[in-house]
């Protein structure tokens, strides 16, 4: 529709166009992912794509609404696109088709579809893959510079006979696998963080963080710069986010002692943070509405990630911490209200229905 | 000073009694449609709580155990708890005749939340003190109470959404709990 007379402005931003923005954005944080990881990822966000779009699809023709208009906005495709990259590499096919299910039937349209929806829908797909099938779920790859000799990663032939014959395979994927860095720090214990970092090459080897994991994470910061400038997303959240992590971080280092919960550098390269502060806390729909509140609901996703990495069972939690700061985003909401135009103070929290 | 932060925590979060161990659902579903009510709603229960805790164990320690009543303790602590309840009626009724005809039958109802039985009957199965149980009883509560307000806040947002008709209501309510749920078992292993 084109704008009528002349006081209007159309915005160049409209849904379809800002989730291909969005999608563009993982570009180089995948690149990263398929330098260290082989062909999995790719595989993962293709096959997420393709599962999303076919729930959305069906979803919406049991519900009788407009197939291919609703596709069209493109957000299925970026709920796919997340939830593929944060799952581990070559993750069987059937893992991928119960995670996109809850991901878009359950958590978006059971809701109603795009805009009603309280939870992010690809980091309820996770939680519930996380919760259901631990073991596929934690199986992380090695990165490809510090495989042993001899050892490669797959190939494409190999990778997708492991996807979609995930039951019929010759050789077992341990040569490959292993730890995160988040996942050795978490089970090191009694060892100062210096001999930790000397003691395994992914730390040895590393600049920031975690060998491999920094250059993902740097690549995801780089899209997440690319979209700020594109104004997609106002800085509120993301900022929050990162500074929940590294404030607490840098209070519990204490130095390095084998007591120490990381560096702030280290929580802030390792595991998915970098990808829940621009693609994931981000999301506008299950946010809080203004800049107030996102900037809270950042910080609180930050720390409930640096909490649950370092006292808690997981040693991940982007997708526990942005589910829970889901579900507080409503009464976020009811107190950090904007002033409204006129009035002098913004009405706050059960005001307005006691009266 | 470490030990109240560790029952606090495990209390409120790590052992909510609605998301985890899911007692006290009646209420939790029954009381969010609006925020205003659910704020009275976890006000009234969490003294009812704090104190069903305290005059349980009180009950158990000194009337119960010594004579070796202790077979009778479910239907003691129901007797308890509906004492307190209705105690915390007539308070309610006095002082705020508005919250009062807001929280309606949910307030007698109070006598048939789980959650206040279960706390009663776990203080006793895990041989807290009782400061260890009073303590207890009001972490539960509060974190009874903030799932509760969360969940109001949530739901008046639902209440807007356009769900599907045979999930309207209570359906896509406890879908929603589901799923908050889930969020909450990120929280295992922190206390």
């Amino acid at each position: 529709m084109s704008p009528l007379s002349s006081p209007h402005l159309h915005a160049p931003l409209d849904t379809p166009r800002l989730m291909r923005l969005v999608v563009a954005a993982t570009l180089p944080g995948l690149v990263g992912l398929l330098w260290n990881f082989g062909w999995g990822p790719l595989i993962n966000v293709l096959l997420a794509s393709v599962f999303a779009l076919g729930w959305e699809a069906t979803a919406l023709w049991i519900r009788r609404r407009p197939v291919s208009f609703t596709l069209a906005d493109s957000s299925a495709l970026v709920t796919g696109v997340l939830l593929g990259l944060a799952l581990p590499p070559l993750a069987p096919w059937w893992l991928v088709a119960v995670g996109t299910f809850f991901a878009i039937v359950v958590a978006k349209q059971l809701y109603g579809g795009l805009g009603y929806n309280p939870f992010n829908p690809a980091m309820v797909g996770y939680v519930v893959l996380l919760i259901s099938f631990p073991v596929e779920m934690t199986t992380w790859f090695t990165p490809r510079e510090l495989l042993p000799e001899g050892v490669a990663l797959p190939g494409l032939g190999e990778s997708l006979s492991r996807v979609f014959l995930p039951g019929a395979q010759v050789s077992p994927a341990d040569a490959f696998t292993g730890a995160t860095p988040l996942d050795l720090f978490k089970h090191q214990t009694g060892l100062l963080v210096e001999q930790i970092y000397a003691a395994y090459p992914l730390f040895a080897r590393a600049e920031l963080a975690g060998y491999g994991w920094e250059w993902v994470n740097l690549g995801f910061l780089i899209g997440g710069a690319f979209l700020l400038a594109q104004r997609v997303y106002t800085w509120h959240a993301p900022v929050g986010m990162l500074l929940g992590i590294a404030l607490p971080a840098a209070l519990f280092y204490d130095g390095g002692s084998s007591e120490s919960g990381g560096s702030p550098l280290f929580h802030l390269f390792s595991g998915a943070t970098m990808l829940g502060a621009f693609f994931i806390v981000t999301d506008p729909v299950t946010a809080a509405a203004s800049r107030r509140g996102r900037l809270f609901q950042g910080l609180l996703a930050g720390v409930l990630v640096y909490l649950i990495r370092t006292f808690g069972n997981y040693p991940d939690a982007v997708a526990f911490a942005v589910l829970l700061t889901n579900f507080a985003a409503p009464l976020l909401d009811h107190y950090t209200l904007p002033r409204t135009y006129g009035h002098r103070r913004a009405r706050r929290g059960t005001e307005k229905i006691d009266g | 000073m470490h030990d109240i932060a560790v029952i606090l925590l495990s209390a409120i979060l790590v052992n909510n009694y609605v998301l985890v161990q899911f007692l006290g659902l009646c209420p939790f579903m029954g009381v969010s449609n609006k925020l205003g009510s659910a704020v009275g709603m976890g006000a009234a229960t969490t003294f009812v709580l704090t104190l069903a805790a305290v005059s349980s164990h009180l009950v158990e320690r000194f009337l119960l155990a010594p004579l070796g009543l202790t077979y009778l303790r479910t239907i003691a602590f129901i007797l308890v708890i509906a004492a307190v309840v209705q105690f915390t009626k007539m308070f309610i009724e006095k002082t705020s005749p508005l919250l009062y005809r807001v929280l309606g039958v949910f307030l007698p109802l109070i006598t048939t939340n789980c959650a206040v039985l279960g706390v009663a009957l776990q203080n006793v199965l895990k041989e807290r003190n009782f400061f260890e149980a009073s303590l207890f009883g009001f972490g539960a509560a509060a974190g009874f109470s903030l799932v509760l307000v969360l969940f109001a806040a949530l739901r008046e947002r639902l209440a807007a959404a356009d769900v599907p008709t045979p999930f309207r209501g209570p359906a896509i309510g406890l879908v929603t709990a589901g799923l908050a749920s889930l969020a909450f078992m990120g929280f295992s292993g922190l206390a």
